[in-house]
């Protein structure tokens, strides 16, 4: 239609022309290729062989040593460790059943690792370096060694290993190494030379992982003269890489393996902070787990262990934990609304045991009532329906605006693994998640800290840490790093009056040292460690109106998992407060009898700098502290010193 | 009714069209594969399952793939140019959005079980489209600026994507691919001449402004154009690549080493030994002979291309047999002239000899491509 067939004629050609020439330069250029074959493989052979046969220089990189991570006082949290391995290449033996027969004699071979081992070497690269045994003893690795020009393509290799010499006091915080996998290589653009060595050690979680970058530091280079055969003869010289970068952490290693011996065998955890600095002190989660298990190779069944256990010890609950806060939120109800102006410190509510809103009865914890109620008093006592009467005032929005300006509802910018945001609600966010609107039952709940809030014990130690002293404290894991100390950001006053903030802190006083305070049994009597605090139990189930009706069930009748969770923050001294606190026993019982004691003893240690005096407690109470603290199971703090630090 | 259309009755239909295809092609390309996966045994030392297996069945989809391609006729295949041209170009995109990280450059797209390469498709549609390009314009506007500029901007669009990535070893053969079809459909020479003038100032330009306040380039990439002009200045830096391909190449001699018995590959001197660089292996262990025979059977290749294009008397399918062959050309004038030191280092596979999936299954659709037109060429 469009073309007529002399067009086509034509064109075609023309095509036919430019075919010619395109075929001419090709052919020129297969011709170039054909000579320049020629040149190197015929006329040049001789020289090229002869430097194929001098080709005896290889390039073998030197593994950098892991940046050491260590305690705010110096001593050792990660350190590394000399470790004897033997590798086998495919390529640089005969015959590889023979070799490995030979080995079996030398060193202890299961026949299931036999059989994994032969699968692995010949379902691997045949350059590959296989790893046949890794940690062993000294006298097995020498007796390979001596050995090893009878068996080609076996090398004896001493590397460094990763060693937390007190594991599990710092294996949420810390984290763990393990050799790198195929995944990890695949996450990493433009991956370092130095991760594919085989069994090389990338951190996998907490500060091992977030900060992997600095701690692995510069692979070396080593040069090598090999024979024909593939095995190193010499050493032709080495350019030494550049170790990893060490850290030293906010953490006080005392403190911690105090705390988490505290914490004992219960599901819990515990955060210290500093409430100036924003300092971490103290982050345990209890109960714990050998991180040194997993840079070994954690067995199967050590996994389901703890997988398993109902108490999860792999979880970090000091960051990751998130529960209803209960009473310990109610600080944030009475500063949002002694901010809005609803109330003033003398302002009085009657408690008669409970409230009812929009048809449905709320209760207080105390069935009889407190009768007329101040903020104090409220504290002291924790009495709820004072908090229902305030959320009824302020409604939803200005608690949650408090809870932020304290710290909750936001990640805690912090250096560990899966950091939880926690949720301060608000009308909107319930629309966006449920598709429902707010009620004013939900006001309610949250003004005691229950229902849609959640925090983890980092936040409610943040939010004490605001409070004790009137700053916007940011909590802080790392103090140096590479030998360069970090310094501590001034933290900004906090949007609050002074004023609203003394009282808050007279009644978190009065919890602890008044005669009707909820934690008075855990006061402290050392004058200038005297300790403020706020108790919490939060429900982890809801009470029917009939069980209310026939008396609610006491929590020790309940099974572990529907018990109370036990809640407690606090802070010391009161006139001068260090340190903020925040302990949360999960399926504890009461805030006042399962945490609120452990946080005291916890945060004297901290004051102490070591076990606590018994002047500090109550004289009725010594005898039952000096036995506990003879039962648990401490580091010596000389010993730590000596032991640890002789090994690099 | 276009002129092709008018000869329909002369082209074969059903099952008989498999004795129009070009078989001597057919032959040739099962040879250079074979060439390939006898290499890929020999450097996974003397194992199957390394490389060589997963890599013979990938041959056995492509060739399915081409008998297809083949038997639908070649007016389909003009008609979808555009569309499939449009396909790789949003696949591209979306790899730079979502694509998984190879060997330091963003190329893969994970579609479910599929993993692909867009650049390795759009190398192919980019010939197509211009193929049907030409095919569509009048003869005479061919020349005309503006006629030229629109498939400029066809080649250089994903020629930018790719050079994104970054991959310079796809750009380059997307631009020299294009380039080729364009010429081949009878642009003015002025332009190609234009274009080689332009470029051969700008490399006298980046040589001579080294050292002086106008330099061109930063200092590194002065380097490497060092290292390519002399390798064995840093024998054991960056020139250690070339330095050692070079040396297991020559040192292959008339006969080479025999197989399996390459040392340099052996004790993994060689970088890149199973994909890029597989062809010093096979002029280590089969000298002069096996090397010379695999560029032979590769100019045996082009050879037949050539000259089904030019009986072929349908414009659309005389381009894209030039672009398809002018293409695989490429591709192994390229490796093997880098691995030779002819050329900078840049990252083009060996085609159907170097390990590699897509590459190895679009090549043969590609086929496919050049066979359907064969078969249904008019007569």
């Amino acid at each position: 239609m469009r073309r007529s067939p002399k067009d086509t004629a034509e064109s075609s050609r023309k095509i036919t022309r430019r075919a010619l020439m395109l075929g001419g330069a090709q052919v020129a250029i297969v011709a170039t290729l054909g000579l320049r074959m020629r040149r190197m493989q015929l006329e040049q052979a001789d020289q090229y062989r002869m430097l194929a046969e001098g080709n005896s220089v290889k390039i073998r990189l030197i593994p950098p040593a892991r940046g050491l991570i260590y305690d705010r006082n110096g001593i050792l949290i990660a350190g590394n460790e000399q470790n004897y391995r033997v590798t086998f290449t495919r390529d640089d033996a005969d015959d590889v059943d023979r070799v490995v027969t030979d080995l079996r004699r030398l060193i202890a071979l299961s026949d299931a690792d036999t059989a994994a081992l032969l699968e692995d070497i010949r379902k691997r690269p045949p350059t590959t370096p296989i790893t046949v045994a890794d940690r062993l003893p000294w006298d097995d690795f020498s007796r390979v060694a001596v050995n090893a020009p009878a068996l080609p393509g076996v090398t004896p290799e001493v590397g460094l290993s990763r060693i937390y010499p007190r594991g599990a006091d710092f294996a949420h915080v810390v984290g763990y190494v393990g050799p790198v996998s195929d995944y990890d290589l695949s996450r990493i653009e433009n991956p370092d030379p130095v991760l594919r060595i085989p069994k090389f050690q990338l951190g996998k979680l907490g500060v091992e992982a977030k900060f992997e970058d600095d701690l692995r530091g510069h692979a070396g280079q080593r040069r090598v003269e090999v024979n024909s055969a593939g095995r190193e003869m010499r050493d032709l010289g080495r350019q030494e890489g550049e170790p990893g970068e060490n850290l030293q952490l906010t953490i006080d290693y005392k403190l911690q393996n105090y705390a988490l011996a505290r914490l004992g065998e219960e599901s819990a955890a515990a955060v210290v902070m500093d409430v100036t600095t924003g300092d971490i002190l103290c982050c345990s989660s209890a109960p714990s787990f050998d991180p040194n298990l997993f840079v070994r190779g954690i067995s199967v069944k050590d996994y389901k262990t703890l997988t398993e256990d109902d108490h999860r010890p792999l979880a970090d609950k000091t960051v990751q934990g998130l529960y209803p806060p209960g009473s310990t939120y109610k600080m944030v109800t009475a500063l949002a609304a002694l901010k809005d102006g609803a109330i003033t410190p003398e302002t009085t509510v009657r408690c008669p045991g409970h409230l009812e809103v929009g048809g449905r009865r709320f209760h207080c914890w105390k069935r009889a009532g407190h009768g007329p109620v101040n903020l104090v008093k409220s504290l002291e006592q924790s009495c709820d329906v004072y908090y229902y009467d305030l959320a009824q005032r302020i409604g939803i929005e200005k608690m949650s605006e408090m809870a932020q300006i304290l710290g909750l509802g936001t990640r805690p910018d912090l250096p560990m693994s899966a950091v939880a945001e926690g949720l301060a609600p608000t009308k909107a966010w319930k629309q966006e998640r449920y598709g429902k609107d707010w009620l004013i039952g939900d006001t309610i709940n949250a003004s005691i800290g229950q229902g849609y809030v959640l925090a983890s014990p980092m936040h409610l130690a943040v939010m004490t840490a605001r409070i004790a002293s009137g700053k916007a404290v940011e909590p802080r894991l790392v103090r140096a790093r590479g030998g360069v100390e970090i310094p501590a950001r001034e933290a900004p006053e906090l949007p609050l009056d002074a004023a609203w903030l003394a009282q808050v802190r007279r009644g978190m006083s009065a919890v602890v040292n008044a005669e009707r305070g909820t934690a008075r049994s855990s006061r402290v009597v050392m004058a200038e460690w005297k300790m403020a605090g706020k108790t919490g139990t939060s429900q982890v189930r809801n009470i029917t109106a009939a069980e209310r009706a026939r008396g609610v069930i006491r929590n020790d009748q309940l099974p572990w998992n529907r018990r109370d969770h036990a809640l407690f923050v606090a802070y010391a001294p009161v006139d001068n407060p260090k340190y903020a606190i925040s302990v949360i026993v999960e399926h504890g019982g009461g805030g006042s009898t399962a945490a609120a004691p452990i946080a005291r003893d916890i945060l004297l240690f901290a004051l102490n700098g070591g076990v606590p005096p018994l002047d500090a407690y109550p004289s009725a109470q010594r005898g039952r502290i000096r036995t506990q603290h003879e039962t648990l199971d401490l580091v010596d703090p000389d010993s730590v010193s000596s032991d640890v630090k002789t090994r690099v | 009714m276009s002129y092709l259309e008018s000869n329909l009755k002369t082209v074969p239909t059903g099952l008989s069209k498999v004795l129009y295809l070009n078989w001597p092609l057919v032959i040739l390309l099962t040879a250079v594969a074979s060439t390939g996966f006898l290499m890929l045994y020999s450097v996974a030392g003397g194992t199957l399952d390394t490389w060589a297996e997963p890599q013979m069945k990938r041959f056995a989809v492509g060739m399915t793939a081409m008998f297809i391609v083949a038997f639908v006729p070649i007016w389909f295949w003009r008609n979808i140019s555009l569309a499939a041209y449009l396909v790789a170009l949003v696949l591209l995109i979306a790899v730079e959005f979502f694509g998984a990280i190879g060997m330091g450059a963003q190329r893969w797209l994970e579609l479910g079980p599929l993993r692909i390469q867009p650049s390795e498709l759009m190398k192919i549609t980019l010939v197509m489209l211009l193929a049907a390009y030409y095919d569509w314009l009048d003869v005479d506007k061919v020349s005309r600026p503006l006629w030229v500029a629109l498939p400029v901007a066809i080649i250089l669009v994903p020629t930018f994507l790719v050079l994104a990535q970054p991959d310079l070893g796809t750009a380059v053969m997307l631009v020299a691919g294009g380039g080729l079809v364009m010429f081949a459909a009878g642009v003015s020479l002025w332009y190609f001449g234009t274009v080689i003038a332009l470029i051969v100032a700008l490399v006298f330009g980046v040589l001579e402004s080294r050292g002086t306040d106008w330099q061109l380039l930063h200092d590194y990439q002065y380097k490497r154009i060092d290292t390519f002009l002399d390798p064995s200045a840093d024998p054991l830096g960056a020139g250690y690549n070339i330095t050692q391909a070079q040396i297991a190449l020559g040192s292959g001699g008339w006969s080479g080493r025999g197989f399996m018995q390459g040392t340099q590959s052996r004790l993994n001197f060689l970088p890149e030994k199973h994909t890029d660089f597989i062809f010093t292996t096979l002029a280590e262990e089969f000298g002069f002979v096996g090397a010379f025979s695999l560029l032979m059977l590769y100019a045996g290749i082009i050879a037949f291309c050539i000259h089904a294009a030019v009986v072929n008397r349908d414009r659309f399918s005389s381009l894209l047999t030039l672009g398809v062959g002018g293409t695989f050309f490429f591709f192994f004038a390229i490796n093997m002239a880098m691995v030779m030191g002819l050329m900078p280092v840049v990252g083009v596979p060996l085609p159907l000899v170097s390990y590699g999936g897509t590459a190895m299954m679009i090549l043969l659709a590609a086929f496919g491509l050049v066979q359907s037109a064969h078969v249904h060429r008019p007569r």
